[in-house]
């Protein structure tokens, strides 16, 4: 298969197909249906399972059933039907089952609006549901990037049983770009999964699904357990992308649709004279603390751009531990911080006014 | 020595926690002992509930998943359409099936989901300690309603097996007992139903079981027994409100 034009909700999907994933659950919401079409027309060609649930809530305990049952399930909605969900990635990620969520975040709070934003970032990276979790986070800025992340969120969550989110938003979503699907990396070593509810059969003992611990030295021990998990991966899944960071002066910091945006004022800026940089975390939890780390003793300032309030801005002062002023530029509801706006708030730190 | 009782393969060692005189005891007997005479114990999935049977999956001798509350039917269905060759139960109280997971229920059902629901109604929230169920009767006493339910204030008892047995998807539903000898021997067949119903791929069944709760009712366990045959069993009739299965010998 040479390139192909797609969607980048639809990419989403054959990706999940081309990693394996033959169960999917979802239900209707804007700006993520074309997941849930994509996915009723493609899994009867191979053998797959896709199913329309009741509500949110209701899909995600599907997937709890599904997934813990050994298969790899791929479940995707947008702000408010991830909030819907959050009951059940809790338990997702206290019973330590894999699965890969996808989130095409729209405008909030509430019902918002439908057009894109990154208004999800504290509820994706910091929790979510109840109890001490983490999920691992990891977010795409381009369609080929969603398509190359969602089979390393299969895997990811295969070996760390946990749930993995893929936070895009509804401007990814439905943008075309070009996709190959030929050179994603795949993992080649199969993870087994002799924990499963597959029925006892010919095994010799009963395997079970389960978040109760009424006991509290038992549930502790069971937190503790699952934090080795995290500190494995805040040591082995960070990841991020650095651009003209060695000799800037300011640097940009933005993921996913907004690092493009934010590209572009780098490359305007660079022309224009000003040395600006880019760091573009793409793993949001872990937060990938390397290219601050590199970069704050010789930076001037760090400008966050993202598409809400600025969720992100603690993540960046915490890497870069106040050692360097971190500025921020944004704009929520829906819309989209323009490079004419970025530049100003450049503009404004170079002239010193900020 | 002949044997003449064996305990059930279908239940582990583990003993019980329900209360003296409760009827859990007996439906999980009933089912382990089903799923051993239809040979299925080996590829049996169960999904236990939030409620008082949330230890179910120490009970039942087979591979088990423990649901959020209310959801045991959306986690079955994501079991069973992975496995749909294995048999896949879920057990549930009444404020975990007809109160917070209704949605879960009805839309199961609806869809024809080929799992076997067992259904325990004993009109009060036992775990919480006694609150009011969706199944409480008009005028019972219970935490939430202390000078008893009204239909004013709390609306009126919700019948799950006439509801679901509306739906073309539900393929076995009856509501049964246990209350004597007679009614549990009737309350196995039922149940035996049921799995067949889903062995033979016939769709959702359910098998609504009227239960003791003495604790949170507040009497004795041989009154409790008497409270479900006069208080429980006009409201809500015994028998078969729906059925699709082939005739087994």
């Amino acid at each position: 298969m040479a390139k192909v034009l797609m969607k980048g909700n639809e990419a989403l999907a054959e990706a999940a197909i081309q990693a394996g994933c033959r169960h999917y659950f979802g239900y209707p919401i804007t700006p993520q249906n074309e997941v849930t079409a994509y996915m009723a027309k493609r899994m009867p060609e191979v053998g797959g399972v896709f199913l329309q649930a009741e509500s949110e809530v209701s899909a995600i305990n599907m997937v709890y059933g599904a997934a813990g049952a050994g298969a790899r399930v791929l479940i995707t909605s947008s702000s408010p039907g991830i909030s819907l969900m959050q009951e059940g990635i809790s338990y997702i990620a206290g019973a330590e089952i894999p699965c890969v969520i996808a989130n095409i975040m729209r405008g909030g709070p509430g019902l918002g609006d439908i057009q894109a934003a990154q208004s999800d970032y504290f509820q994706a990276t910091k929790g979510g549901g109840h109890g001490d979790y983490k999920l691992i986070v990891l977010a795409p800025s381009t369609i080929q990037e969603m398509a190359d992340l969602v089979q390393e969120a299969f895997d990811i969550a295969d070996e760390y049983r946990n749930p993995v989110m893929i936070l895009g938003d509804g401007m990814l979503g439905q943008m075309m770009e070009p996709v190959d699907f030929d050179n994603i990396k795949k993992n080649e070593s199969k993870i087994e999964k002799p924990w499963a509810t597959t029925g006892v059969g010919s095994r010799g003992h009963r395997n079970i699904i389960n978040s109760l611990y009424l006991d509290p030295p038992v549930l502790e021990q069971h937190n503790y357990k699952i934090f080795k998990k995290y500190e494995k991966a805040q040591s082995k899944e960070k990841r991020y992308e650095m651009i003209s960071c060695e000799d800037a002066d300011v640097i940009l910091v933005a993921y996913g649709t907004i690092a493009r945006v934010a590209k572009n004022v780098m490359e305007i800026a660079r022309r224009e004279g000003k040395k600006v940089g880019l760091i573009r975390p793409i793993s949001l939890w872990p937060f990938p603390e390397e290219p601050f780390e590199k970069t704050a003793d010789k930076v001037k300032a760090y400008l966050t751009v993202e598409m809400s309030m600025g969720q992100m801005v603690e993540d960046v002062e915490r890497a870069v531990k106040f050692k360097k002023p971190v500025h921020f530029y944004g704009r929520p509801g829906g819309m989209v911080p323009e490079p004419a706006a970025i530049l100003n708030e450049i503009e404004k730190i170079y002239g010193g006014v900020k | 020595m002949a044997v003449v009782f064996e305990k059930t393969k279908g239940l582990t060692d583990t003993p019980f926690h329900y209360c003296p005189g409760c009827t859990h005891g007996i439906i999980h007997r009933l089912v382990a002992e089903v799923m051993e005479e239809l040979n299925v114990l080996d590829k049996a999935i169960g999904v236990a509930p939030v409620g008082c049977a949330v230890f179910a999956y120490e009970y039942f001798n087979c591979d088990m998943q423990e649901a959020a509350h209310g959801r045991a039917p959306a986690v079955a269905t994501g079991i069973k359409r992975v496995h749909p060759d294995k048999v896949v139960f879920t057990y549930q109280g009444d404020g975990d099936l007809a109160a917070i997971g209704t949605a879960e229920t009805v839309h199961a059902a609806a869809r024809g989901e080929n799992i076997t629901v067992i259904f325990v109604n004993n009109a009060i929230y036992g775990m919480t300690g006694g609150q009011m169920a969706p199944t409480s009767l008009i005028g019972q006493q219970t935490l939430t309603t202390p000078y008893g339910r009204t239909p004013e204030n709390n609306g009126y008892p919700v019948k799950m097996s006439e509801m679901l047995s509306t739906l073309q998807g539900a393929a076995y539903i009856e509501r049964v007992s246990v209350y004597d000898v007679k009614h549990v021997r009737a309350a196995k067949k039922a149940i035996k139903n049921a799995f067949m119903a889903q062995i033979q791929k016939k769709g959702f069944s359910m098998i609504e079981v009227l239960s003791s709760c003495p604790t949170n009712w507040g009497v004795s366990p041989n009154e409790a027994l008497q409270w479900i045959k006069t208080n429980m069993e006009p409201y809500y009739p015994l028998g078969v409100y729906k059925n699709t299965l082939e005739e087994v010998k």
